[in-house]
C-alpha cells in the first residue's frame, strides 16, 4: 500500500529536509519500520526497540490517532496519509 | 436576577446551545457549551478558581496575606483566568507564556496586573512548561500551581462542567473537546463515564501544533501532562482526531451562521464533532456535546473572520490557539 508520511520539523533533518516521504506497508508498524530503515537517523525516535510507539510521538492515520485504533497493527489503506506529530501541550 | 457577592461567583453554569443545523447527519444533534461566557472569557476560569481555592485549602496560599506570588506556564487562557482570580483575591501572578500568542492574550494578562515572563515561541507550550519548572526550582517561595499536574484542574470539570452538561443534555452520547492540558476531557469524561457508562463516547481534538513547533530538539522534548497519565486519559478516550488550521478557521467562520462568535480552538472542536457526526451510521440518534473554550474576541487581530482564508491559515500555523 503506497502512503504518504508527513514528518514534523524535528524529524526532517533525518530525511534531507523533506516534509513528506512516500513509503509502503500494510500496517502502521510496517510503514514505520520502512521509514526507519530508509532514514536510520529516526531510529529510536518514532518506534522503540520492542516495536511500540515512542511515548512522545502521535501517529495519525488520515485524521485519527492510531493509539485509539489498533496501534501499530492498524491497517493502512492505499493512498492514506500518515502524520507524525510530537506530543505538545496546550493550555 | 441573582445578586453575586463577587465576579468569581459568575464562573461556571455556562449555557449549552443547539447548533444542530450545522450537523451533516440529521440523526446527530450538536450542542455547544459556551465557556466564553465565563467572566474571564474562557473555560480556564473554572480551572483557575479551582487551582487557587485548592491551594488555599492546602495552606499554600493564605487569603489576605500580602506579597504572595504565584507562577504558572500558560499559552494564555489559564493565565488570564488566574490573573482575574488573583486580581480579585490580591495575589501577584507571573505567567510564563510563549511569545507566539495573539496580542489580545498579552493585553488581557496585563490589564489584570499579571507579569509576563516570555518563553521561546519556537518551543511552544512545552518550552513554557520547562521554563516554569526551572523557575519554580530556583524560587521555592513562589506558589507553583502547575495546571498540567494538579488534580484540581480536572476536578473543576468533574464537579462543574460535567454535571452541567448532564443536567442540560441528559441524553448525551458523545463528548468532544480540545486536548490542551487534558483537564476538560479528564474531568467531564470521567464524570459522564461514571454516570452513563459506555453509552457515552469521549472524543479528543488536537491541533497539529507539534508540526510547527520547530524548537524541539528531538521527540524526547515532547510533553504529556502528568494528569493525563495519572488519571488514565489513554483508557478514557475513545477517539483522538487531529484538526488542521484551515479546517479550524473554516468552522470558526461557519459558526457565525448560527450566531456564535468563538475562538479558533472552538472551530477545531466543532470540526471534530462534525467528523464524529459524519462517522455515525444513518438513523442512529446521537447527541454530541462540544466545548467552546472561549469567545472570538481574543483572535480579532488574527483576521480569522475577515482576511483571505489562505493567508489566515498560514498565520494560524505560527500562533498558539489551544
Amino acid at each position: 500500500m503506497a502512503v504518504e508520511v508527513r514528518l514534523p520539523t524535528v524529524l526532517r533533518n533525518h530525511a534531507s529536509g523533506a516534509s513528506v516521504v512516500s513509503l509502503d506497508g500494510a500496517t502502521i508498524g510496517e510503514v514505520l519500520a520502512k521509514l526507519v530503515a530508509e532514514y536510520p537517523g529516526m531510529s529510536g525516535q518514532v518506534v522503540q526497540d520492542d516495536g511500540s510507539l515512542h511515548k512522545f510521538v502521535n501517529i495519525y492515520l488520515n485524521d485519527d490517532d492510531v493509539r485509539y485504533l489498533d496501534g501499530v497493527n492498524t491497517p493502512v489503506p492505499d493512498g492514506a496519509e500518515i502524520s507524525i506529530l510530537p506530543a505538545v501541550a496546550g493550555g | 436576577m441573582t445578586l453575586y457577592p463577587s465576579v468569581l461567583g459568575l464562573i461556571g453554569n455556562t449555557p449549552l446551545v443547539d447548533i444542530s443545523s450545522l450537523s451533516p447527519n440529521p440523526s446527530a444533534r450538536l450542542f455547544l457549551k459556551l465557556e466564553g461566557q465565563n467572566p474571564g472569557g474562557s473555560v480556564k476560569d473554572r480551572v483557575a478558581l479551582s487551582l487557587i481555592e485548592q491551594a488555599e485549602r492546602d495552606g499554600r496560599l493564605v487569603p489576605g496575606k500580602p506579597d504572595q506570588i504565584l507562577m504558572e506556564p500558560s499559552s494564555g487562557n489559564t493565565g488570564i483566568g488566574l490573573a482575574l482570580v488573583c486580581r480579585v483575591k490580591g495575589y501577584h501572578l507571573k505567567v510564563v507564556m510563549p511569545t507566539n500568542v495573539s496580542i489580545e492574550r498579552r493585553q488581557l494578562l496585563e490589564l489584570w496586573g499579571a507579569e509576563i515572563i516570555e518563553s521561546p515561541g519556537s518551543e511552544g507550550s512545552n518550552g513554557a512548561v520547562r521554563m516554569a519548572q526551572r523557575l519554580a526550582g530556583e524560587n521555592p517561595q513562589w506558589v507553583f500551581l502547575y495546571q498540567y499536574g494538579n488534580p484540581a484542574n480536572p476536578k473543576a470539570h468533574y464537579e462543574g462542567t460535567g454535571p452541567e452538561i448532564l443536567h442540560d443534555c441528559p441524553g448525551v452520547t458523545h463528548f468532544v473537546a480540545g486536548l490542551g492540558t487534558s483537564g476538560t476531557l479528564l474531568g467531564v469524561g470521567r464524570f459522564l463515564r461514571e454516570k452513563l457508562g459506555d453509552a457515552v463516547k469521549i472524543w479528543a481534538v488536537e491541533p497539529p501544533s507539534g508540526e510547527v513547533v520547530d524548537g524541539l530538539r528531538n521527540l524526547d522534548d515532547g510533553y504529556i501532562p502528568p494528569i493525563f497519565e495519572e488519571l488514565g486519559g489513554a483508557e478514557l478516550l475513545d477517539r483522538k482526531t487531529v484538526v488542521r488550521p484551515r479546517e479550524s478557521i473554516e468552522w470558526t467562520r461557519r459558526l457565525t451562521d448560527v450566531g456564535i462568535f468563538a475562538g479558533i480552538s472552538t472551530g477545531a472542536a466543532v470540526a471534530g464533532a462534525i467528523k464524529c457526526a459524519a462517522s455515525l451510521a444513518p438513523g442512529i440518534e446521537a447527541s454530541i456535546v462540544v466545548v467552546s473554550a472561549d469567545g472570538g474576541w481574543k483572535y480579532l487581530s488574527t483576521g480569522a473572520w475577515t482576511d483571505d482564508l489562505d493567508e489566515v491559515t498560514e498565520r494560524a500555523k505560527s500562533i498558539i490557539y489551544f
